[in-house]
């Protein structure tokens, strides 16, 4: 819980008020309101379907929303591409599926967003490619190619690749779900790990082994609803929602 | 920097923003949404414009319908649509002796029955009908090229001509070229040296030269093969320089389908005690194939294609007869229609076939899952 | 090996059921089964031969042919001068390649090193070039005509197939890749548009296309009193097209040396942005200033050498017109028909290209920052090309086998020119199996090229 880490503060890094969302006339996400605060970490879950990737894809625009605002660390999300490039360069995001480029090595992988986006010499890239590397524990993975490492070890990489953007926050879509339940652990302690360091980070997950321990705040969501919103504690203990319950039991009594 | 940044947000009204939905929201997102889209749609809806109407004003506006008679298509700025008409017969099977020609109308009244028969699953799954599709390519033949025994007249295929030359040549090319290609198939893979190397040749050279020149092959070379008096009709080397080609395609086709079945199955069966022959007719080729169906349907498409160019080595298939009709001087300069015409029916033969390969990749790719 | 094994061995050495000794008797026998198929082929073939009359062999290529062709160039003859230069570009080739394994063998790569670069350019381009300069006035060329022999008819004939399969090649590229992105256009009008453009044109067989740009459209244009003529500058008619033709004046070779120059001054400029941006991070303009160098510096040269090209107009000299550039109406209805037909098959190749890219992948990219241009150009498109390659050049070698359907129309290229040879000296063995061999040797050549290829890009898996 928070009080694990140093520091509480009070900065808010995002903050989405009456968000509203339609896939054509199928709307994905109803009147979201949601504040997350310097060095949080926000668990999400849910049915599958009920709109979680939706939510977090919005937060760096990978989504557009047509209703409600949505400020990333003060900057406003508009059809500005300058404010999406700046939130995008706030933000790193973790897939399911990892998406990790097959044509560049791993290290390549790490350093195209230095180069590219920061704007660093290559030495410097090599150098937080490598320390990130030594950070997700797979240093000797480096001149490998994506297809060559196992799902565990690209999941690392793909974090090592968004980290390299020295994001002030981080999305995690279901980070864990293409793993297999060996490597799931490597990569929960990768996050764990973050989450210690003071990172702010938005995570979709079912793991709620991982969330009753790392998280902050707890969300439910359901039909494109926010609809439970508490501590693991009592999030866990006495859920108020009547659909959480339920949610709960099946997830947890599996 | 602490509570919230936002003030009041304005009530919401329900519903998605009009303008994302409906048609006219359609209409914005894939048309209209940036300006160089806008021009793009307004150039491309001229350039549709301008060739709908251009061809309707040809094909049907300005165009002759009737009027038998060539002269009345004199001074027409419009399509003349009677050197179509008045040489259907030809287009569909060529110079067939005229008062023979319900045996052509009989074969295809045989394939279409038995198609429509398909409809019924329980038909379908008949012996006698399933037997009856085995025997339908010799009946045909018998019924198209005439035999004795059945007091049906011999038409020399010197007559064959037109869609059914077209739909014979491809037809046949690909029910001999597919086992062939099976055999070729197996033999790139055999681990025996002098079969695999006799197979790779066969396949690349074939794959490595044009069409047209298997084709010279067959219909120049080959009689030079045989001992004199010996003759082959012009048709049938046509035919044969198909099958060959075709087969080496097929073997390719039916090589992508091994390469897809895992080798684990191949393992398995020999495992279970299974010979070569047995492990591929029972295990392997049955998987291999089915993947390969949809492939299978384009490598047909492409041969189907490929026939007109017997027209270079003489024959009158639909191709060559297009030609045959123009050089009609009652028809001269008639080369529009008779192209279009000619294209339109391969285009719907090809088209259809195509679609039908790619609903069966959705059906088996779902099958998959 | 144990004892048990090789008792093992003797017992089945000569049993049926020795897989062995099975695939040793099919092999035999299909052995002997090919080679008395052969035998009696031959057997058959000498003596049909016999008695028509002709004899077989080579030495038909000298005889003297009394055909015309109507596309003929200057063809340069197995003479010193043009062997030379052809040997020069070989050892070019082969001191780069040789340098390249040196620089690899001591763990570097001639990309490292400018001064490599720089000597792999002179074995490449300079070497052959300044052969070129020395040899070229001696080169023996030869032009194909009535008087000349079948060999120099069947050469004319391979190099009318070059010079048609490149131009083909090209502008059907340029069909597929702009009909390819416009079917992924997000403007639904111009994305149907292609598509109805491909569905058309791939389902209809490409001689039919042929006969009709051929028939139908170029040989029903105007006649030539009534040409459809842009400034006298660009005429069509049913002879053909004309268009300008560039003549070199004795300036040409320094601007081209210029124009080179500013190839190799690209080059440099690109290894130079990729330095600093190694070394500070910084990124340099990069497609402003190489167009710039590329215009300039050879403009200037240009200009300084007074316009060293001349443009020779065609003029209606009594019922023809004469002078330009005129493609016969035959290669004009060849190059449609290729370019359109293998367009749509090169637009579907580049539409799966690009469509095999995941949207994984771009929003992975999107979401690291990286904006439009450099999503496409570091993520989208080398993936996409290693996809596109392979295909891409088995269409070049179909563009080139198509071309042989110039027989169809009267187009002298290889098979047209064999085939009147053939109807003429009866030669058929001999005529199909040059004209075999050709093809072979282009297939052999480009599947040699994309096994390299793919061996190369072969995405990395386990
Ligand atoms: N691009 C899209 N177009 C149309 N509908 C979409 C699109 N993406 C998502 N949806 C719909 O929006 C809803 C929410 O989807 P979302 O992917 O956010 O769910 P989820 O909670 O992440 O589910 P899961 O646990 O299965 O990942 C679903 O009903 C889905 O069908
Ligand atoms: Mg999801």
């Amino acid at each position: 819980m928070g009080s694990k880490r140093a520091g509480n503060n009070n900065e808010i890094m995002i903050e989405i008020r009456q968000m509203n969302k339609w896939f054509g006339n199928f709307q994905a996400l109803k009147e979201i309101n949601l504040t997350v605060r310097r060095q949080e970490v926000v668990v999400i879950c849910g049915p599958s379907g009920s709109g979680k990737s939706t939510l977090i894809r919005t937060i760096n625009r990978l989504e557009e929303h047509q209703q409600g605002r949505i400020f990333v660390e003060g900057t406003e999300l508009t059809n500005d591409l300058k404010n999406i490039e700046i939130i995008r360069k706030e933000v790193g995001m973790v897939f399911q599926q990892f998406n990790l480029f097959p044509h560049l090595t791993v290290r390549n992988n790490i350093m195209m967003a230095p180069i590219w986006v920061r704007k660093l010499p290559r030495s410097e890239a090599m150098k937080i490619a490598n320390e990130l590397l030594e950070r997700v524990g797979i240093p000797e993975q480096a001149d490998k190619y994506p297809g060559q490492l196992s799902g565990g070890q690209q999941q690392r990489v793909a974090i090592a690749r968004s980290l390299a953007m020295q994001p002030k926050i981080m999305l995690f879509d279901e980070p864990t779900s293409a793993l297999d339940p060996e490597m799931i652990k490597e990569v929960l302690d990768v996050m764990r790990e973050l989450a210690e360091q003071g990172m702010t980070m938005l995570v979709v997950t079912h793991e709620m082994g991982f969330a009753r321990e790392v998280a902050d705040r707890m969300i439910f969501m359901d039909a494109g609803h926010i609809v439970e919103e508490a501590s693991p504690k009592i999030f866990f203990s006495k859920p108020k929602e009547e659909r959480t319950k339920l949610f709960l039991s099946q997830i947890l009594h599996h | 920097m602490s509570g919230e940044i936002i003030g009041a947000v304005p009530p919401l009204e329900a519903g998605p923003p009009k303008m994302n939905i409906g048609v006219v929201g359609w209409i914005r997102m894939n048309l209209f949404n940036t300006w160089y889209n806008s021009i793009l749609t307004v150039l491309s809806l001229s350039l549709i414009y301008y060739t709908v109407t251009s061809l309707l004003n040809w094909g049907v506006r300005l165009a002759r319908f009737t009027g038998v008679k060539p002269e009345d298509c004199q001074g027409i700025d419009g399509a003349c649509w009677p050197v179509i008409s008045d040489n259907w017969a030809f287009f569909m099977v060529g110079t067939y002796p005229y008062e023979l020609r319900w045996r052509p109308l009989m074969a295809l009244l045989v394939v279409v029955a038995l198609i429509m028969l398909a409809v019924w699953p329980r038909i379908r799954r008949m012996r006698l009908y399933q037997l009856a599709w085995l025997v339908s390519p010799i009946v045909i033949f018998i019924i198209i090229k005439g035999s004795d025994t059945f007091g049906l007249s011999q038409v020399d295929t010197r007559h064959w001509g037109g869609v059914m030359l077209t739909v014979i040549l491809s037809v046949v090319g690909i029910v001999f070229a597919f086992p062939i290609g099976l055999m070729l198939a197996l033999g790139r893979r055999s681990r025996m040296p002098v079969i695999n190397i006799l197979c790779v040749g066969y396949i690349e050279m074939i794959r490595g030269v044009p069409l047209i020149t298997v084709l010279f092959m067959s219909s120049i070379m080959l009689p030079l093969f045989f001992p004199e008096g010996f003759n082959l009709d012009k048709v049938l080397r046509a035919q044969i320089g198909i099958i060959m080609f075709a087969a080496a395609y097929q073997a390719e086709v039916v090589r992508g389908g091994l390469q897809g079945v895992d080798r684990g199955q191949e393992e398995a069966a020999m495992a279970l005690g299974l010979s070569y022959w047995q492990s591929m007719v029972l295990i392997v080729l049955p998987q291999a194939l089915k993947i390969v169906i949809p492939t299978m349907v384009s490598s047909a498409i492409s041969l189907l294609k490929d026939t007109s160019l017997v027209v270079i080595i003489g024959l009158f298939d639909l191709l060559g007869i297009a030609n045959l009709v123009l050089a009609n001087p009652i028809w001269l300069g008639k080369m529009f229609e008779t192209y279009v015409f000619v294209a339109a029916i391969y285009w719907v033969m090809c088209f259809s076939m195509s679609r039908y390969a790619r609903r069966l990749e959705i059906r088996f790719s779902a099958g998959d899952r | 090996m144990t004892e048990l094994t090789q008792e093992q061995g003797k017992v089945q050495l000569i049993s049926w059921r020795n897989p062995a000794v099975r695939s040793v008797v099919y092999q035999i026998v299909s052995v002997v089964l090919v080679g008395f198929a052969a035998y009696t082929i031959f057997q058959n073939t000498v003596a049909n031969l016999t008695k028509r009359g002709i004899a077989s062999g080579f030495s038909f290529l000298n005889i003297e042919s009394g055909f015309a062709i109507s596309e003929v160039m200057p063809v340069p003859m197995l003479e010193p001068g043009f062997v030379s230069f052809i040997s020069s570009i070989f050892l070019g080739l082969i001191a780069a390649f040789v340098l390249h394994k040196w620089v690899t063998r001591k763990g570097k790569t001639v990309g490292g090193d400018y001064r490599l670069v720089l000597l792999t350019i002179f074995f490449i381009f300079v070497v052959p070039a300044i052969t070129y300069l020395l040899t070229n006035h001696i080169f023996v060329t030869e032009t194909y005509s009535e008087a000349s022999s079948y060999g120099l008819g069947l050469v004319t004939g391979v190099f009318n197939t070059i010079k048609m399969s490149i131009l083909g090649c090209i502008l059907a590229t340029i069909i597929g890749f702009f009909v390819g992105i416009a079917r992924l256009s997000s403007n639904w009008l111009v994305a149907k548009l292609a598509e109805t453009y491909v569905e058309i044109i791939r389902n209809i067989p490409v001689l039919l296309q042929i006969f009709f740009w051929y028939f139908a459209v170029i040989r029903t244009l105007p006649m030539v009193r009534e040409s459809i003529n842009f400034f006298d500058v660009f005429i069509i008619n049913n002879r053909g097209i004309y268009l300008p033709d560039p003549t070199p004046l004795p300036g040409f070779h320094p601007f081209l040396i210029a124009l080179f120059v500013a190839c190799v001054g690209v080059y440099f400029r690109l290894r130079h942005v990729k330095a600093v941006q190694d070394l500070t991070g910084r990124q340099l303009p990069v497609l402003f200033p190489s167009i710039a160098i590329l215009i300039v510096f050879p403009g200037l040269v240009w200009m300084g050498l007074g316009a060293p090209v001349e443009l020779s107009y065609p003029k209606l000299t009594g019922f023809n017109f004469t002078g330009g550039l005129n493609p016969s109406p035959e290669y004009a209805a060849m190059l449609m028909g290729l370019s359109i037909y293998h367009g749509s098959q090169i637009a579907e190749i580049v539409r799966s290209g690009i469509q095999a890219v995941s949207t994984g992948q771009k929003e992975a990219a999107r979401a690291l920052g990286l904006r439009g241009g450099f999503v496409m150009r570091l993520v989208v498109i080398p993936q996409a090309m290693r996809v596109i390659i392979p295909p891409l050049t088995s269409q070049y070698l179909g563009v080139t086998k198509n071309s042989s359907l110039g027989v169809a129309i009267g187009f002298p290229e290889l098979v047209s020119v064999g085939g009147t040879i053939l109807n003429q000296s009866g030669q058929a063995i001999e005529i199909i199996g040059i004209t075999m061999a050709v093809y072979l040797a282009a297939s052999l050549m480009i599947s040699v090229f994309m096994n390299w290829y793919n061996e190369k890009m072969k995405l990395v898996e386990r």
